[in-house]
């Protein structure tokens, strides 16, 4: 097994363990997407804020103990500015339109068997290797 | 407080398993989406090892009157409503991901390892947010509160 499947197994688990704490001990949820938006004061419903505030907060400074951790970590992003605003753009948007991201919907949804889960995993999957396969023969990085 | 303080080490936990994963790099997301190309599927583990906890989670939930450190379950209840807006997000949703290689989870976390990268990202994303919240309070007043269902 390649070192960086056991890597990506590992984190999986971490990633799940964390989505299991947050159902069990708080009863929600752990999709990004709409804690954020309640975090931000851009969703009507959802998590209290303070409560979505400090699971947000946790992601950086989780990442930041890890990338100690491990002597740091290599990260690598589209060129342009232009490239990661339209993105986030779309993320932001589409997230809430479709009340879900990879950790919502792919994670804690679909491993609850939810058919709209499954369903907007499958099709934001679809969405997202079309993207890269269309980018890849226009040329763009 | 004690919610405060798990709901800060479940999202420590979280950034924590992305960075590790690879799945905070914004390339290796990409290569994982690039199947027609050079495709690396090693990130195909981070969602089967994300499963395994959470299908044992839900089990678990099942068996609870109610959360351990909370008074109720607070869940999204309608599992099966398959519309136009469930479809038409996930789809923007995915070509946002595919140009940048970030979803949500990433963007926030790469904050802590590529500050300047990560805040143009998570800016534009909140903007999108907002964007949403102006266009769906405006338009259609009920939509937003039709959003109960909250996968999130």
């Amino acid at each position: 097994m390649p070192e960086a499947w056991l890597h990506a197994l590992v984190g999986g688990l971490m990633i799940g363990g964390a989505a299991a704490l947050m159902l069990l001990s708080l009863g929600r949820v752990a999709g990004v997407s709409g804690l954020s938006a309640r975090a931000a004061g851009l969703a009507e419903t959802g998590a209290p804020p303070g409560l979505a505030l400090s699971f947000i907060i946790g992601l950086p400074l989780g990442a930041w103990l890890m990338a100690r951790l491990i002597g740091g970590v290599a990260l690598h992003f589209p060129p342009s500015a232009a490239a990661l605003v339209v993105a986030g753009l779309l993320v932001g948007f589409g997230t809430r339109l479709g009340s879900g991201c990879t950790s919502g919907h792919g994670v804690c949804g679909m491993s609850r068997f939810s058919t709209r889960s499954v369903l907007a995993t499958l099709v934001f999957m679809a969405s997202g290797v079309a993207t890269v396969a269309l980018m890849n023969l226009a040329g763009l990085p | 407080m004690k919610q405060i303080s798990l709901a800060l080490l479940s999202g420590m936990l979280f950034g924590a398993g992305l960075t590790y994963s690879g799945m905070a790099n914004p390339a290796k997301v990409r290569g994982f989406l690039d199947i027609f190309g050079a495709w690396n599927p090693a990130l195909m583990f981070v969602m089967g090892g994300a499963m395994l906890p959470m299908l044992i989670a839900w089990r678990v939930q099942a068996r609870l009157k109610a959360p351990l450190a909370a008074p109720r379950f607070s869940l999204p209840q309608d599992l099966r409503r398959i519309d136009g807006k469930l479809l038409a997000g996930a789809a923007l949703f995915g070509i946002g991901w595919g140009v940048a290689g970030l979803c949500p989870g990433p963007g926030l976390t790469d904050l802590a390892l590529a500050p300047r990268h990560a805040a143009l990202f998570v800016l534009a994303m909140l903007g999108g947010m907002a964007l949403f919240k102006a266009v769906t309070s405006r338009i259609v007043p009920e939509a937003t509160k039709a959003f109960g269902s909250e996968e999130g």
